[in-house]
């Protein structure tokens, strides 16, 4: 069996005044079934990747099979596989949840009753409503379930949840691990890291037009050397750069620590097991003559990993 | 159901989206109805009115006044030289007389209210001064249906109606679906693209028929307008000209997804013919050195085409050039819309 999606060396770039490298030789590979989240940053070439999978953007070069089948020269008989939900989509406004559905329906020759598309995203209730009705999350929703009147083998969701209330976001989770269980694939793009440690069984972390991390999300927390985070500041007076870097030295060979970064006006510790490393931390503190001014410890998460791999956090502030 | 991948849905769409909305009812249906009313009342037809002239108060104004008096379409008042001059500057009067044994007519030879007055005045003093007229005649008015102005202005307002629709409708709404990014949706599915374009001319024509319906039935039923066996015919062209006006509707929205850029489009369009192509007025007026151009536009081609059907009776074999004008703007439009259109 080929797997889902395959990519080599794919690059795009957008030509202009200054052109603007969005994709930079980036490497893919989808298996069947399942959940396979893009997370990165905005900008990072998520959403071109996706709509060039999708047949909607040319690549500049590179390879690209879906489903084992290529653009060039299988486009009809890809579109019919395939279920797409753009970033945003709004709808014709006087039309109803079912006429929409309908609509798209009538362009696949095999998939789902309209009815049932409806059910599988819980809009049963708003069937009859026109588009302009709706809320941002049922609207999200409906674009879902148009993804998959064609009873696609293959689902492409580009940003599902941005811009959605969080019980609306819930929502939408439990469709898509609905999905993930009747055996589709499923594509997904996102710059939340919960919704991809949630949704997702195989994450590629895309920074700058390329894959620059890949695994299942406990294995790439994994790939941090500990999957506890302990953040702490000592009290007092403000140390140089130059002091804080020299402590940070020290904090590295402290019991359990895997990596140390200066994070604020304090430290960031990752660490494998926490009752070892805190009690070293606060000896550290006593060494020095001073307290903690603040210290929390958490589980690590994708953020942690996209910050130890570029240095830099998801969501920019 | 594949086999027509999508259209009788898409068509459907469209429909709805048009019967849902009022506004758009109202501007593609209501709003010329009204402009024919409106403009109906206002150029009705009126007897001639009064013809006001001034005689100079001198030696024989007198006798003149009751002379002129006689005839009750003059109005005529007797006042001195420099109070007549500055009513004839004023346009209070189309004509001053000046009495004595040779009359003198002072008059605006470029003001046809001038002219017409003096003509009339001459007309009425020599007769009554005893001049003979040599060749009988007799008068037949014109006021029937057919040759008024409301008659000229329907099939004006019909072919501006269809074209504004087309290019609203096509142009305009589909602009909109790209900004919604629609179209790039729709363009995701197995659709076939051939289908969209069909589903939406096919709903555009469907409207353009109604259009005709209550555009030639409202010109029947208020204004008792006579169809000299046109309206077939005239739909046809009608037809014809949506098709046409459909295709430069499409090339304007080839490629921006900015509404106000597309509006700006359409009036680009639009507003030459609105002035140009006989919608208000005959397009016979503007010189002869522009005529060319003039004629050469579809919707000089629709008016003049619905004008020789509706009013004279005229087939459609006479009006040859004037669809093969509308056929050729439509088919350069098509050819040029569907190499440079963009879904996303």
């Amino acid at each position: 069996m080929t797997s889902a999606i395959r990519v080599r060396d794919l690059r795009k770039t957008y030509p202009g005044r200054t052109p603007v490298e969005a994709l930079r030789g980036l490497d893919l590979d989808v298996q069947r079934g399942g959940c396979f989240g893009l997370l990165g940053p905005n900008g990072a070439g998520k959403t071109t990747t996706i709509e060039i999978l999708e047949g909607l953007l040319e690549p500049t070069s590179g390879d690209v099979e879906v489903l084992g089948l290529r653009w060039d020269r299988d486009a009809t008989a890809l579109r019919e596989r395939i279920g797409v939900t753009l970033q945003e989509t709004r709808f014709a406004d006087k039309q109803s949840v079912l006429e929409t559905l309908e609509l798209f329906r009538s362009f696949f020759p095999r998939g789902t009753a309209a009815k049932d598309a409806i059910e599988l995203v819980g809009l049963g209730e708003k069937s009859s409503s026109h588009v302009v009705a709706l809320s941002g999350g049922q609207r999200q929703r409906l674009a879902v379930a148009c993804a998959l009147v064609g009873n696609p083998d293959l689902l492409f969701l580009d940003e599902p949840t941005t811009g959605l209330d969080p019980q609306s976001r819930r929502q939408l989770w439990d469709v898509v691990r609905d999905l993930r269980t009747q055996g589709r694939t499923v594509l997904l793009t996102t710059h939340y890291m919960d919704e991809a440690e949630k949704l997702c069984d195989h994450i590629a972390i895309v920074d700058q037009g390329r894959v620059i991390a890949e695994g299942t999300p406990a294995a790439l927390i994994l790939s941090l050397g500990g999957d506890h985070v302990v953040e702490f500041a000592f009290a007092g007076e403000r140390a140089s750069m130059a002091e804080r870097e020299a402590e940070l030295s020290t904090l590295r060979e402290l019991p359990s620590v895997r990596s140390a970064r200066l994070e604020g006006d304090g430290f960031q510790l990752t660490v494998a097991e926490p009752h070892v490393a805190l009690p070293a931390v606060l000896d550290r503190s006593k060494v020095l003559a001073t307290t903690l001014s603040r210290l929390s410890t958490r589980h690590a998460s994708l953020e942690d990993v996209f910050v130890s791999l570029t240095g830099r956090h998801l969501r920019d502030e | 159901m594949s086999a027509s991948s999508g259209f009788v849905e898409l068509y459907k769409m469209r429909m709805r989206e048009f019967l849902r909305e009022p506004a758009i009812l109202f501007w593609v249906f209501g709003f010329p109805i009204l402009l024919a009313f409106g403009l109906g009342i206002a150029f009705r037809e009126k007897p001639v009115e009064n013809i006001a002239v001034a005689v100079v108060d001198v030696a024989g104004a007198d006798r003149l006044t009751d002379e002129l008096r006689a005839n009750p379409t003059f109005k005529v008042v007797a006042v001195d030289a420099d109070e007549a001059a500055l009513r004839l500057r004023m346009g209070k009067v189309a004509l001053v007389i000046v009495p004595g044994d040779e009359l003198e007519y002072r008059y605006d030879s470029t003001n046809p209210e001038g002219v017409l007055a003096r003509a009339r005045v001459d007309d009425a003093l020599q007769r009554s001064a005893g001049r003979a007229d040599p060749r009988a005649f007799r008068e037949t008015l014109v006021t029937e249906p057919g040759s008024r102005y409301v008659d000229f202005l329907i099939p004006g307002l019909l072919g501006m109606n269809i074209m504004s629709g087309s290019m609203y409708g096509i142009g305009f709404a589909l602009v909109e679906m790209r900004s919604r990014r629609l179209l790039k949706r729709l363009a995701a599915t197995p659709m076939r693209r051939s289908s969209f374009l069909l589903a939406t001319i096919a709903s555009r024509m469907t409207i353009v028929l109604v259009e005709v319906a209550l555009m030639l039935g409202f010109g029947k039923l208020i204004f008792g307008m006579v169809f000299h066996g046109g309206v077939f015919l005239a739909t046809v062209l009608a037809l014809i000209g949506a098709a046409s006006f459909a295709g430069l509707g499409l090339l304007v929205a080839t490629r921006t997804r900015k509404i106000e850029i597309v509006s700006g489009f359409i009036n680009l369009v639009m507003l030459p013919m609105f002035v140009l192509s006989g919608v208000f007025f005959s397009s016979e007026r503007f010189p002869d050195a522009v005529q060319p151009i003039v004629r050469a536009l579809p919707l000089t081609a629709l008016n003049d085409a619905l004008r020789a059907v509706l009013l004279e009776g005229a087939d459609l074999s006479s009006q040859l050039v004037r669809i093969a004008i509308l056929v050729a703007w439509g088919c350069v439009a098509f050819v040029f819309a569907l190499r440079l259109f963009r879904w996303n």
